[in-house]
């Protein structure tokens, strides 16, 4: 369990921070530029000293003003990858990979080889820096950190000074890393489909506070924090398993509690747990079952919740699951329409998606838990 | 039969002895009051810049002068120095050592202070996320970065040193084989009859000597910076 508590006064910012990440898997620090994520991870790394509070990783405190300890950032063992990668221009790239190595190697996991080939950086090692790409030097950066053998890996922004190639080129990297060396890392971002593909928990920064923190699915669920994930990210997150595949169409089958999503092909073998973020304005709401409609995606729903976002605008949360296991979905429609609809809390609807509305940064793989939803058809 | 007189080769020798002891013994010095000036803020420190600038803005003499009442035998350092460590600065080629690490001191420190304050410190905090502590930080990233600057800082104070005339003079006087170097030896060449011969000679040496240390430096640098950038 990582445990942060901590308070700050910097000017006129505040930041009072409350929260606890699993020591397992990857935990998005989301918020909006200025909400005080990054202040947080140097809070952690030892870099930004709090005013108060406590700050402990498993059962390491690094910083506790109550208990006098504040750990320099050498001694923490916390991994962190910087938004510039922050490679040291005067060394190769073996010699920055090298430079955090310990003498004697604690862990037989990370060593020198398998971080090379875990980030595909054998053709690169005797280059200066000066000779990388954007993509490289982040990879390169990824290595050094994980070569520290670190508890716990801090990721502040490391995609957002990259193009969409480059981060295309370097996302399954950090999969790789949740997956292969069950790293936990914290993981700061304002890019909603970085944390879909990525994250299993979640917490919501706004103001120098956290607005809310749980798992990825529950954070997203909850309307009330609408205002705060962003107006044209706003969205659910549906927990499903790669059910079937549609050959002749090149359509691909989600298995969720209470239904089934089709989207276009995925190529991921079979059973895969996929997270899959369907954003709330991508959701149309009708009355009685639409026919002669080019939608696939309509499910029987139930509205549990009604808020109005902005103006003319009212979210609408829906439960297209099971009564056993609900599934939230939102809708963002016009107040005009919900008028006109008789729309109101308790009343059942159905919900259109478009499949073209699903992309691949709307899909992230997870680990599933013991007692997940499991499709028994995806075998 | 030799390109130089046994007396030009004693005075060049002793030159090049004076600069080297005194950049030498000068430089971590140089580099602590750098770093308290770049990286610090305490009381008196403008009042520490304002010292160590002095020699910069002071006629030489003042300095040899001031010299010569602090480190003589019998001044407050200078006769400390000798009851406990037994050293003496007065009249010999320590001296003269001495006093060009005075002069050149400020040039040091103004290009090692420059070049640290071009340092990213940003890279020195991804050191200690590392699991590297402060003085590794310093020797292996810090140091490395103001490379540069230290050359620069370094060649500017030898230039200086081998330069060195009237605090020299006023501190240890110009005793042959001692503290004879070779703007002293070609001070005392205008002030003897016929000496304008070896007088130009020793300032041609003395040409010479600069302009090589200066390619030397350029040269240097070059290298240096473009290692540090990742190029080589």
């Amino acid at each position: 369990m990582i445990a942060v508590e901590a308070r700050k006064r910097l000017g006129s910012f505040s930041l009072d921070v409350r929260f606890s990440a699993p020591s397992t898997g990857i935990t998005a620090l989301y918020g909006r530029s200025g909400a005080g994520k990054t202040t947080v991870v140097n809070m952690l790394a030892g870099l930004v000293r709090p005013d108060e509070g406590r700050i402990s990783v498993g059962d390491a405190v690094l910083f506790s003003s109550h208990e006098h300890v504040d750990l320099p950032p050498e001694r923490r063992r916390l991994g962190y990858v910087f938004q510039e990668a922050r490679l040291f221009p005067h060394y190769s790239v073996r010699g920055n990979l090298r430079y955090g190595a310990p003498r004697r190697p604690r862990q037989r996991l990370i060593t020198f080889d398998s971080v090379v080939s875990l980030l595909a950086l054998a053709p690169l090692l005797d280059r200066p820096i000066a000779a990388l790409s954007g993509g490289e030097k982040q990879r390169v950066a990824i290595g050094r950190a994980l070569l520290a053998e670190p508890r716990l890996l801090l990721m502040d922004e490391p995609l957002a000074s990259l193009d969409t190639p480059r981060k295309a080129e370097i996302l399954p990297f950090i999969e790789r890393l949740r997956d292969e060396l069950r790293l936990p890392i914290i993981y700061v971002t304002h890019a909603m489909a970085e944390i879909v593909r990525l994250a299993d928990a979640l917490v919501l920064m706004a103001d120098g506070m956290v607005a809310a923190a749980g798992s990825v699915e529950d954070v997203t669920s909850r309307l009330e924090l609408a205002p705060l994930t962003g107006l044209a990210e706003a969205g659910a997150v549906i927990r499903t398993t790669l059910a079937g595949h549609d050959m002749t169409f090149g359509l691909s089958e989600l298995a969720f509690p209470g239904g089934r999503l089709r989207v276009s092909h995925v190529t991921l073998p079979l059973g895969t747990p996929l997270r899959v973020r369907v954003r709330a304005r991508d959701v149309a709401l009708a009355t009685t079952r639409p026919t002669g409609i080019s939608i696939r995606n309509v499910f029987p729903a139930r509205i549990v919740e009604m808020a109005s976002a902005q103006a003319p605008l009212v979210d609408v949360r829906l439960d297209i699951g099971t009564p056993e296991q609900p599934v939230a979905l939102w809708s963002r429609i016009t107040q005009r329409a919900a008028q006109e609809l008789g729309l109101e809390v308790g009343r059942a609807v159905f919900a259109l998606l478009k499949a073209v509305a699903l992309d691949r940064g709307s899909y992230g793989q997870f680990e599933p838990a013991a007692g997940d939803f499991r499709d028994d058809e995806a075998g | 039969m030799s390109l130089l007189s046994p007396l030009e080769i004693e005075a060049l020798s002793l030159s090049l002895e004076v600069g080297l002891l005194s950049v030498a013994a000068s430089l971590p010095f140089g580099l602590a009051i750098a770093w308290l000036l770049a990286r610090r803020n305490f009381p008196g420190k403008i009042l520490l810049d304002g010292i160590v600038h002095l020699p910069l803005v002071l006629p030489p003499v003042v300095v040899g002068f001031a010299l010569l009442v602090l480190f003589g035998r019998k001044g407050p350092i200078g006769a400390w120095l000798y009851d406990i460590l037994g050293i003496t600065f007065a009249f010999n080629w320590k001296g003269a050592a001495l006093a060009s690490a005075v002069m050149g001191f400020p040039l040091m420190v103004r290009a090692m202070r420059l070049a640290l304050e071009l340092v990213d410190r940003r890279l020195e905090e991804a050191a200690r996320t590392l699991g590297a502590g402060r003085s590794r930080v310093f020797l292996t990233v810090t140091v490395p970065l103001m490379g540069p600057g230290i050359l620069t800082g370094t060649i500017l104070a030898f230039a200086r040193s081998i330069s060195e005339f009237g605090a020299t003079i006023t501190f240890v006087s110009n005793i042959p084989g001692e503290t004879r170097t070779l703007p002293l030896a070609l001070y005392a060449l205008t002030q003897v009859p016929g000496g304008e011969t070896a007088a130009w000679r020793l300032a041609a040496l003395s040409v010479a000597l600069a302009m090589a240390a200066l390619v030397a430096s350029e040269f240097l640098a070059r290298r240096v910076d473009r290692r540090i950038r990742g190029l080589a």
